[in-house]
């Protein structure tokens, strides 16, 4: 904890520290075949991975039959939200690069590389052979709006701290009006057309994000003295945490309505993003909760000696340290619910799963059933490691201070 | 059992003065700026503080000391409101610590605390620790909090550590902006609960020079310390501290060459080797 100023020792050369140097055959020795039993249990596994791996590849490259996924590329991407309107999902994608490409180079300036290795994605993207040139251009634009916004951070960091924040914080309201649209400007695209992968992303950012708050109130209400707060914030957490979220959709699907005056009509995607903010909430409010509890004593106690009152402690020393410590756990967070958005589907929304169910109803892919969900396997499983890759780094970026 | 209080002063002699009154007299030295009057203290059974009374006027330096779970921490606690007292009264600065949440932000703004631990907001860097309360509490306009902090960490002798993180600096470091930052909001009194027991000896010097600096600047203080070196030099009274009592008080000179209570004597034989 202690970084003394470093003393001038007079020690002579410094030396690196030595690194195992290996041959291939010395790595697999060492590795795979040092013992009799490691060498059975390499040889075990390599059988297994044969067996599955191999008439997986077989049918992949000879039987399978890819027209399906290429045909509907654009109903797993969007849905059946309007070709023509589709330049405002890149609008969206592209401003959300510029933001991140800032918040990069302002939080992390010296992780170039991982940085680059990221922009290397959008990059495969382009490159694949069947999509239309309008989509390639536009993964190329991603990345150079992801440049220009680390370039700007880069160049003036402290300078572009407030404009980040704002984009941050206007990102979301900027996102639905794009994808909503604004009467005279944008046409409205009702949500019945939202899909595929946008829809299960809209839904899981719309969920982590306003569950935030809400779960942060949620978790400072459980910590209060006021015994109705309290009451009121451990029962909301404990009941939401002993449902499914299945039965919490149906709730919103079926419920919400009984709130409503019933000349308000509200559509199946709002219902089941408020099922989605309910459930999050609780799980959001108990990650926050395990990030207070982390807090020593001594924190609240030189704030409140120094005059600050309750208010002013949670949130200029309290908040603050807690949430960086729960950041890797909201990731994760965000990260299962990016899988449970599938439940939607069950509610009727065509998110990527719904999608895959109405591709297969098409009378000429009748029977593709293994290409449509091995590709939508595929497109989650990109995602989820992605950002649990990202995630792992972030929190090695964390602790690098372990202030 | 119970000690009869060794206080010349009673509440009722500062709360009867009206307001601008007391702060004369405080001024003045003629009332004292912190009476603890018979004050208790119990954790569920366990009688803490067991009538503890004291009296420190302004510029006095006080050191209480005492063997371990004596009640020292619990006792300079008490005079901050961070641990509350069940019976007696305590007097800040002219105002009664009640439970009215008023007087308690009055008095944590006259009174400054220094802690073992240092407990400096490891999130913040060292100006933003120092600033935080004065321009959330004084509501001092940045620019002139900075420029306070910047002279109280010339004043500390680490102005060059400003835009560092606290655990980029060393134990003696740390808790030498610890004491700025209880500096800035331009206490009263400061308090110090065994500021430099979790510091290396090395270090120890430097905090201590510090802490005889602003004893002799004038500053009120109240000393949790074993430091019998730091008492001899700068202290006004001196508390030995047993089993929530006071046992013995008095001037350096007396508790050193002249221990009334036995007590006392063994305690001192002890940490003086
Ligand atoms: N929150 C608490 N709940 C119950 N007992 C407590 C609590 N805090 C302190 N005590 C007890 O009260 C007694 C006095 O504690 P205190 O910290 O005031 O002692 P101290 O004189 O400061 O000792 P030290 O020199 O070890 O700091 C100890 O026996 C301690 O165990
Ligand atoms: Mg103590």
């Amino acid at each position: 904890m202690m970084n003394r100023e470093p003393k001038q020792y007079d020690t002579g050369e410094v030396l690196p520290p030595p690194t195992e140097r290996y041959t291939v055959l010395g790595w697999l020795h060492k590795n795979l075949f040092s013992t009799w039993y490691y060498t059975i249990l390499t040889l075990v596994t390599l059988y297994v991975l044969y067996i599955v791996v191999k008439p997986t590849l077989n049918w992949a490259f000879t039987q399978a039959q890819w027209q399906v996924v290429v045909v509907n590329l654009r109903l797993f991407m969007v849905g059946q939200y309007p070709a023509d309107q589709v330049f405002r999902v890149w609008i969206a994608l592209h401003l959300l690069a510029f933001t991140a490409g800032m918040a990069w180079g302002i939080f992390f300036p010296r992780a170039r590389r991982i940085g680059a290795a990221i922009l290397l994605i959008p990059l495969l993207f382009a490159a694949l052979p069947f999509i239309s040139n309008f989509s390639r251009v536009n993964w190329v634009l991603f990345d150079v709006f992801a440049l220009l916004g680390w370039g700007l951070a880069i160049w003036r960091p402290q300078a572009m701290r407030r404009p980040l924040l704002v984009l941050i914080l206007a990102y979301f309201p900027i996102l639905i009006l794009l994808i909503y649209g604004i009467k005279p400007i944008l046409r409205i695209v009702k949500t019945n057309l939202w899909g595929g992968l946008m829809l299960t992303l809209l839904l899981a950012v719309v969920g982590i994000v306003i569950s935030f708050p809400i779960g942060i109130l949620l978790a400072l209400g459980r910590r209060s003295e006021l015994p109705i707060v309290k009451l009121f914030s451990v029962l909301y957490i404990e009941i939401i945490r002993g449902v499914p979220l299945v039965t919490v959709l149906f709730m919103a699907e079926l419920m919400l309505p009984l709130f409503l005056p019933p000349q308000i009509k509200i559509d199946n995607v709002i219902r089941a993003m408020a099922g989605i903010i309910i459930f999050e909430a609780a799980y959001m409010a108990e990650n926050v909760r395990g990030g207070l509890q982390a807090i020593p004593k001594g924190q609240y106690e030189a704030a409140w000696a120094l005059g600050l009152n309750g208010f002013q402690t949670t949130f200029y020393i309290i908040l603050p340290q807690a949430l960086r410590n729960v950041i890797p756990v909201l990731v994760n967070q965000f990260i299962s619910l990016f899988k449970d958005t599938t439940l939607v589907a069950i509610v009727g929304l065509l998110d990527l799963l719904g999608i895959a169910s109405t591709v297969l109803a098409q009378p000429e892919f009748i029977g593709r059933q293994r290409e449509v969900y091995l590709f939508i396997a595929l497109i989650y499983w990109v995602f989820s490691y992605a950002m649990s890759y990202a995630s792992r780094r972030l929190e090695v970026a964390l602790g690098v201070g372990e202030r | 059992m119970s000690s009869v209080a060794k206080v010349k002063t009673t509440p009722e002699q500062i709360l009867s003065l009206p307001e601008e009154e007391r702060s004369a007299a405080i001024e003045s030295g003629k009332s004292p700026i912190v009476l603890a009057y018979e004050v208790h203290k119990w954790y569920g059974n366990f009688h803490v503080l067991r009538g503890v009374s004291m009296e420190v006027h302004k510029g006095e330096v006080v050191v209480i000391f005492g063997p371990s779970g004596s009640g020292k921490s619990t006792f300079i606690r008490t005079i901050n409101r961070l641990e509350e007292h069940q019976k007696g009264s305590i007097i800040v600065d002219g105002v009664e610590l009640t439970h009215d949440i008023r007087n308690i932000e009055k008095i944590r703004m006259e009174t400054g605390m220094v802690f073992q631990q240092f407990n400096l907001f490891p999130h913040l860097t060292v100006l933003q620790n120092i600033t935080l309360a004065p321009i959330h509490v004084r509501k001092w306009p940045k620019e002139k909090a900075e420029e306070v902090a910047m002279q109280l960490l010339k004043r500390v002798g680490i102005p060059e550590q400003a835009h560092k993180y606290p655990g980029q600096l060393s134990g003696g470091q740390q808790q030498r902006v610890a004491i700025a930052r209880a500096l800035a909001m331009q206490p009263k009194i400061m308090l110090f609960d065994e500021p430099t027991s979790a510091l290396d000896p090395e270090m120890i010097k430097e905090v201590l020079e510090v802490m005889e600096e602003l004893a002799e600047s004038g500053m009120t203080m109240i000393v949790v310390t074993h430091e019998m070196g730091f008492a001899r030099a700068v202290a006004d009274q001196m508390y030995f501290f047993e089993s929530g009592q006071i046992v013995e008080s008095g001037t350096p000179e007396e508790i050193f060459t002249n221990p009334k209570e036995d007590r006392t004597k063994l305690f001192l034989s002890q940490i003086l080797h």
